[in-house]
């Protein structure tokens, strides 16, 4: 098979949605499993059948007027993103009881499209497609924030739209600018390179900030975040699985592959104000998550705190193009944040579920009842703090290193303040753990606490043994990121 | 005889349904004898195409009218969205009021000014193609003759059309001072050297009065009142096909008779946009009524198509096709679902996605294109305009200001798409399903969606 497969890969899970939307009941949580497997297989076979240079193209016209194109790309990044997209859903959907959920034939088909939109974003070769998917990724999100979730979901995810919307429309401005100014006006991923690269200084300048914007508003960055909170809060667990897990990553993912290559000028220009920025963001989204008291409330903080850092280290290069260690360790922990913050909501989702609060306060006293819950807890949250032998351990490790020799004026300022970041994410997440699991276990509440069913418990032990075995043997990532070039 | 065969047809068929309407008190002959016509004069007008395809532009009435082929190619586009529009709409017309023949004549008639607008090569044609285009709307508006509020739009509209047809006429009778005849080419060839600034109030004159014609702002107070008075049966018809042959009208005399000139009238162009865009979206926003929304959605819609006026070259002519395809369709699929309705305001709309599935579906793929959300034709429709402006060298701050409207127009989209999905309503059905209805709006929105993904289908 050639370059099809990345066909195959994309359009499988719209054909599960399809599908899905036409099957009755609870047997749309078998087609959403079903097709986040095929999702996960169909990205190793790829990633086995790449070539000598590591990479998959696929070409093809699509509006020849135009010049775009349907260009597909498959490389070492592409394949991480991608299983992580097929793992993240998979878990997921089995994780959460398909029971508890209103019209699942409608709740997995919109998933599964939201699947796809994903893996265009991961796989378009081509600035037009590129944007379509983009935007594709969100339509079928919103629709499952506004439907599935609490009280305040409608108002929180239209928020969250408006904002995204408004970002990706920027860009969309940008995307047509450097289009036009090209020779042949063409939106494939090289002759876009090109063409933006050829622009003058200020005109880069100008264009990075609004491709950045939509970037920043989805990872997001301080001050572009006012949305994340209250839609991770207010949508269901899967939803929210979905938006910090997979789709934070289409921005970081997006500032690798349509950012830093287009506009090199520029990226120097902005660099370091964009690491000032995201350490302000690491600092502030860590301290407003001490004060929380919402449990999911806490977990978006910490998520804005964590991508933050990955934001800097991307930026942390000392010269643009060459390998750098903040790229490589940036690549490993979009994962590892993927799969640590897959296993927090899990488990916040199961307290949720038992205490019937999202109220830290309310919650506590089962470390004896809940053994295997509290295990967990206790693992991922590690993770969450990066101590060694967890998986984030290696990459943040890294990162505060590239920062540190980025070579910026205010290099050792900022690798202290995002290194505060490290106690404070202890301090909040102990706490947590503390909290949800720990203390006086008398009342009745706390004995009635049932322990994680046999397929949760499974999900978990995934989820453990990915964290304890990138932490114990990291080169498992850089091996497969060392055929990137 | 290839090229004006549509414009004859379309006449004799009008006379035609008259005489149906005389003969057969059945409202079942008159609504098929009405498709029945739509569907001749699709065909007739494929058969135009592919007359002019083969022998180039055709000339009339000593070059009065010039056919090409974009314009040959407009016609086939906006009689299949007609036709389109008819067969969603035909039951509905009819139970407007009595004369159901009559309705279906004089959209023919209008049909006539359409096509008309789209191929004259001269100001006294385009004079008699705006009338014919505007006389029968007048009657139109008014077609639900006991509600006040369809008197009033009618006499509103022939008020303020009546208004616009004599600043219409004033721009000419400058032009042609200046020019000494009223031939395009002509024209165009006389803006050459030093001049006067009399012709320049005549272009300023002809832009205000296709401003009323097309809703721009400020000559868009009309808007709001005519389109939600007028029958909502009609409504989607005043509000496409019209709007957008009176924008092939007024890009044909800017491009082709000013174009020359373009330095001249840019800047004002652009602040009509504007303002367009700005009053259009922000008034919609505070509209309580779905079809006063759609109104205004209609003048902020018309904000994007004057992007193609602006911008001069063969991008915008092309883009203003597809513009005029796409927001054509997605009106037809909201007002399809909003004549149902008993209620227009938002609340209206809750629980339909409940109630009936597949009119809320359809609804939403329609909404998302107006909106311009990809794989929509909606989406292509505003990257064209907006890429033919950015070519033609518009300051990049008014695409920002552009977008950020766009933007704006999701809020007011969404608001019925969460009336329908999020909101929940005690009725178990909120109106009668129609099977065919329901066959149609699928349609339409599969259509929505393929010139999404395929645009070249209309670009040709």
């Amino acid at each position: 098979m050639g370059s099809e497969i990345l066909v195959i890969l994309l359009l499988l899970p719209m054909v599960g949605a399809l599908i899905s939307f036409f099957v009755k009941g609870t047997s749309a949580w078998f087609v959403g499993v079903a097709f986040s497997v095929l999702t996960v297989l169909l990205s190793i076979v790829a990633y086995n059948a790449l070539g000598a240079d590591g990479f998959i193209l696929f070409k093809h016209e699509w509006i020849p007027m135009l010049g775009a194109n349907f260009n597909l790309s498959f490389h070492a990044l592409a394949f991480l993103m991608c299983s992580l997209t097929g793992l993240v859903f998979l878990l997921s959907i089995i994780f959460v009881d398909a029971k508890q959920i209103e019209n699942p034939s409608r709740f997995y088909g919109l998933l599964l499209l939201s699947q796809a939109g994903l893996l265009g974003v991961f796989l378009a070769n081509d600035a037009f497609l590129f944007y379509i998917f983009w935007e594709l990724a969100l339509i079928p999100v919103y629709f499952l924030c506004s439907m599935y979730g609490g009280e305040n979901r409608i108002k929180a995810s239209f928020k969250f739209f408006i904002y995204t919307f408004i970002g990706s429309l920027l860009m969309l401005v940008g995307i047509i600018y450097v289009h036009q100014q090209g020779a042949t006006p063409n939106f494939s991923w090289e002759i876009f390179t090109a063409t933006g690269n050829g622009l003058p200084l200020q005109t880069q300048i100008v264009l990075f900030a609004m491709f950045f914007l939509a970037f920043a508003i989805k990872m997001p960055i301080f001050p572009f975040h006012t949305w994340q909170p209250d839609t991770y809060e207010q949508s269901a667990t899967p939803v929210t699985i979905i938006l910090s897990a997979v789709m934070v990553k289409m921005g970081l993912f997006a500032v690798i592959t349509w950012l830093l290559p287009v506009f090199q000028l520029a990226a120097e220009y902005w660099k370091e104000s964009i690491m000032i920025l995201s350490v302000i963001s690491i600092v502030y989204a860590s301290c407003m998550a001490i004060v929380q008291t919402n449990a999911k409330r806490l977990v978006a903080y910490s998520s804005i705190a964590h991508v933050g850092l990955m934001c800097a280290a991307l930026f942390s290069y000392p010269v643009l193009g060459e390998e750098h260690l903040g790229a490589q360790a940036v690549a490993l922990q979009m994962f590892n944040h993927g799969i640590n913050i897959l296993g927090l909501w899990l488990l916040v989702h199961v307290a949720e579920k038992r205490f019937g609060t999202q109220d830290l306060r309310e919650m506590g006293g089962i470390a004896k009842v809940a053994p295997i819950f509290t295990t967990a807890l206790v693992i991922v949250s590690f993770a969450n703090i990066s101590l060694p032998l967890t998986n984030s351990f290696p990459a943040e490790f890294m990162m505060f290193l590239s920062l540190f020799k980025s070579g910026s004026t205010y290099a050792i300022g900022l690798t202290v303040f995002a290194g505060l970041s490290i106690i404070l994410s202890a301090i909040y997440t102990l706490r947590m753990i503390q909290q949800v699991a720990f203390g006086p276990s008398d009342e009745a509440k706390n004995k009635a606490f049932t322990d994680l069913d046999w397929s949760q418990t499974i999900v978990m032990a995934v989820i453990v043994t990915i964290i304890l075995a990138i932490g114990f043997y990291p080169n498992l990532i850089f091996n497969l990121l060392n055929t990137m070039h | 005889m290839g090229g004006i065969m549509s414009i004859v047809a379309a006449a004799i068929l009008g006379v035609v349904l008259m005489f149906v309407g005389l003969i057969s008190k059945k409202s079942s002959v008159v609504r098929t004898v009405g498709v029945v016509s739509f569907a001749v004069l699709l065909g007739v007008s494929i058969f135009d195409f592919t007359a002019i395809e083969t022998v180039g532009t055709s000339s009339f009435f000593n070059d009065m009218l010039s056919i090409t082929r974009s314009g040959a190619w407009f016609n086939v586009l906006i009689s299949a969205c007609a036709f389109i529009y008819i067969l969603i709409f035909n039951k509905s017309i009819a139970n407007v009021g009595k004369n159901d023949a009559e309705y279906f004549a004089l959209m023919l008639f209008i049909m006539v000014g359409v096509f008309m607008l789209s191929g004259y090569n001269h100001l006294l044609i385009l004079f008699i193609g705006v009338e014919i285009l505007s006389i029968p709307q007048y009657i139109l508006a008014g077609s639900d003759k006991k509600n006040i509020k369809s008197n009033e739009a009618s006499l509103k509209y022939f008020l303020m059309g009546a208004f616009s047809t004599g600043i219409l006429l004033m721009g000419i009778t400058l032009i042609y001072g200046h020019a000494g005849s009223f031939g395009i080419e002509q024209i165009a060839g006389s803006f050459k050297g030093e001049m006067s600034a009399l012709p320049l109030i005549g272009v300023m004159l002809l832009l205000i009065a296709f401003g009323f014609k097309v809703s721009a702002a400020p000559m868009h107070w009309w808007t709001a009142d005519v389109y939600d008075g007028t029958p909502t049966a009609i409504t989607p018809f005043m509000a496409t096909i019209v709007k957008v042959a009176a924008f092939i009208g007024f890009i044909n005399l800017f491009h082709g008779a000013f174009g020359e000139i373009h330095s001249s009238w840019k800047l004002t162009m652009a602040v009509v946009l504007c303002a367009t865009l700005f009053i259009g979206n922000l008034t919609a926003v505070y509209q309580q009524s779905v079809k006063r929304m759609l109104a205004y959605s209609s003048i902020a819609q018309a904000g994007f198509m004057l992007f193609a006026v602006f911008s001069l070259n063969a991008n915008a002519e092309a883009s203003i096709l597809y513009y005029a395809v796409s927001y054509t369709l997605a009106s037809i699929g909201v007002f399809a679902v909003l004549i149902k309705l008993k209620d227009y305001t938002y609340e209206g709309f809750n629980g339909l996605g409940k109630a009936h599935p597949v009119y809320a579906i359809t609804a939403t793929v329609c909404l998302l294109s107006l909106a311009g959300i990809p794989i929509t034709s909606g989406f292509f429709a505003k990257y064209f305009v907006l890429t033919a402006a950015m070519e033609q060298g518009l300051w990049i701050g008014i695409i920002v200001f552009a977008v950020l409207m766009a933007a704006v127009s999701v809020y007011y989209y969404f608001r019925v798409l969460r009336a329908m999905f999020f909101a929940t309503t005690e009725q178990k059905t909120l109106f009668e399903v129609n099977s065919t209805e329901q066959f149609l709006l699928i349609v339409n929105a599969a259509l929505v969606i393929l010139l999404g993904i395929f645009p070249q289908f209309v670009l040709g």
